[in-house]
């Protein structure tokens, strides 16, 4: 990968919003390049989306997530992979990652209720008949998300002007 | 204790020693010539008028928006859990300067740990060092202007002359024997060279940087490098004059650990020379500070040690920021170098400025549009016509700043 794709990685994971023309600025790329580059990492599969990182608690909507770790007794017929394409169907889901350690799945999912989320657990994830186990945590407060930390932001305690 | 003590006061301003004022109308304490022939910081004068309001976008503020790498900042606070709060040699501690010695070989540079490595409270105390070790009353100090603004105190409190060596926009601000010989250089006594530059964010190449050294060889000069910036460099390597034939041993090597590791608070620097060179600068360290800050020393040996990957992070994210704010300024209209190192841009402003006048720019800058960005006179007569604009802020602010001025220039 070259420096320029590495800074328009960069810039778009800072803010999937920027502008094409503000990429430009930053990568030093022209716009059309930067269209083209970014056409190609979509292509590759590399860049998956864009989406956005939402601080729940501040809109006036009621927002529950959890992750729910998932065990799972494999057999002949049954993968990791095909467990994790029927757990993923469900829309719920937010992520879901194959695990090393105590348990198989993580599974980060989010509903509009406690009830949302037990119902996801008890109807889509537990009657799996290859899931053995399964521990939900509720997620009770959210400091940092995909690198974007949940505070006022006005922390620059700095003098204004220093040499 | 010399000449006519200053009466008049003539200023406003409260006693602060920092700023310059007399300390009192008629009062014993009115400073020594060498002090009160030093105006105030003219970054000090305008950080005033900022301060004042509290809707501003600062761009004028030279140091990181990054803290310190977790690894640094963790030893430092184990040093002190495990009550580590004596002295340390005054030169450093053993590890730190074997540490250093081993890092800065990424910069061909090569120093004995024992005897030609001197770890300094910050950069600027190294400094200091320097011109008071090897200034006499009455020796010459070529400073390339624009520069740095304590480097001019620092040699007159040290009782040497200044002797402004102009650089220029039109070239990039390059430094090269024809500036030199033009300034009286080849009469002078010592040559400080701060590359990466602050406020123009100029770099030096190697052919560059070859002709520079043969000058100071030829007209045996002592030179102060001050290197602190070494880390921030963008395109290409960083280049020090030391690394030149027969430099070494008229160099004394400036760097330290402000600016790469975010780390200014815990003011840890170092100077690297030959060992008369390093000898001479312990002297006057032991006699004021003794040693440096023995947590901000532990806490350096982590940056060393752990955070390679850290200082590349900020080194890309400074970079992306560069590449926006010149792409902007020249998008609005301001011609600016490209900077090759350091946080700085340095446009121009004085086509578009009242009388050309960069102070009265910024003023208004700041009056109308709450973007505080430093008058380049403030970093010598070679800094007028222009500003210096900082990109150690984030982008967002960056961006919202380049809107304002935008505007600024629009309406103007």
């Amino acid at each position: 990968m070259d420096e320029a794709t590495r800074t328009l990685i960069d810039a778009l994971v800072a803010d999937a919003r920027e502008s094409t023309a503000d990429l430009a600025r930053q990568t030093g790329l022209d716009e059309a390049a930067v269209e083209e580059a970014l056409a190609d990492l979509e292509e590759s599969g590399a860049l998956r989306g864009y989406t956005a990182i939402v601080d729940w608690d501040e809109l006036d909507r009621e927002h529950v997530s959890a992750i729910v770790e998932v065990n799972v007794e494999l057999d002949r017929e049954t993968d990791y992979d095909d467990v994790a394409h029927r757990i993923a169907e469900s829309s719920a889901v937010d992520s879901l990652r194959l695990m090393s350690g105590d348990y198989d799945f993580a599974v980060n999912v989010s509903g509009s209720s406690m009830g949302d989320v037990s119902r996801f657990v008890s109807e889509e994830v537990a009657p799996l008949p290859a899931v053995t186990k399964t521990v939900t945590h509720y997620v009770m407060e959210t400091y940092k998300e995909r690198g974007m930390t949940f505070t006022d932001g006005d922390d620059d305690d700095r003098l204004s002007v220093t040499p | 204790m010399s000449g006519d003590r200053r009466t008049d006061g003539g200023t406003e301003q409260a006693p602060d020693a920092e700023a310059g004022a007399d300390g009192g109308r008629g009062s014993r304490f009115a400073p020594a010539d060498r002090v009160a022939s030093v105006p105030p910081s003219g970054i000090r004068e305008f950080f005033e008028v900022a301060e004042k309001r509290d809707d501003v976008i600062s761009l004028g503020v030279g140091e990181p928006d990054f803290t310190a790498p977790w690894p640094a900042r963790s030893a430092a606070v184990d040093s002190l859990e495990r009550g580590r709060t004596s002295y340390t040699a005054n030169r450093g501690t053993v590890e730190l300067r074997r540490a250093i010695a081993e890092r800065v070989t990424r910069y061909g540079q090569s120093y004995d740990p024992d005897e030609e490595i001197l770890v300094t409270t910050g950069a600027s105390e190294a400094v200091d060092l320097a011109f008071r070790a090897f200034v006499n009353p009455g020796d010459t100090v070529a400073l390339p202007t624009p520069t740095y603004v304590s480097y001019e105190p620092g040699v007159r409190f040290a009782g040497g002359d200044p002797l402004p060596v102009h650089t220029h926009h039109e070239d990039d601000w390059a430094l090269t024997p024809e500036s030199l010989y033009d300034a009286g250089v080849d009469e002078a006594d010592v040559l400080v060279l701060c590359y990466p530059n602050n406020p123009t964010g100029a770099t030096m190449d190697a052919d560059e940087m070859d002709a520079v050294a043969d000058f100071c060889r030829e007209h045996d000069l002592l030179v102060i490098a001050d290197e602190i910036y070494a880390a921030l460099t963008y395109d290409g390597d960083h280049e020090s004059v030391a690394t030149r034939p027969g430099m070494r041993e008229r160099t004394v090597v400036i760097n330290g650990f402000s600016k790469a590791y975010a780390m200014t608070g815990l003011r840890l620097g170092y100077a690297m020379g030959p060992p008369e060179a390093v000898a001479a600068m312990t002297k006057v360290h032991q006699y004021t500070m003794l040693s440096a800050p023995t947590t901000a020393q532990h806490a350096a040996l982590a940056a060393l040690d752990r955070c390679d990957d850290d200082v590349e992070q900020m080194r890309r994210e400074y970079d992306r920021r560069r590449r926006y704010v010149v792409s902007r300024l020249r998008e609005v209209g301001l011609d600016v170098s490209e900077p090759g190192g350091a946080f700085y841009a340095f446009p121009r402003v004085a086509d578009v400025a009242p009388d050309g006048d960069a102070r009265a720019f910024a003023t208004e800058l700041l009056d109308a549009e709450g973007v505080a960005a430093v008058p380049g006179t403030a970093f010598g007569e070679g800094g007028e016509g222009h500003i210096r604009i900082s990109y150690a802020t984030g982008l967002d602010d960056l961006k919202e700043a380049m809107a304002r001025l935008e505007r600024f220039l629009a309406e103007s």
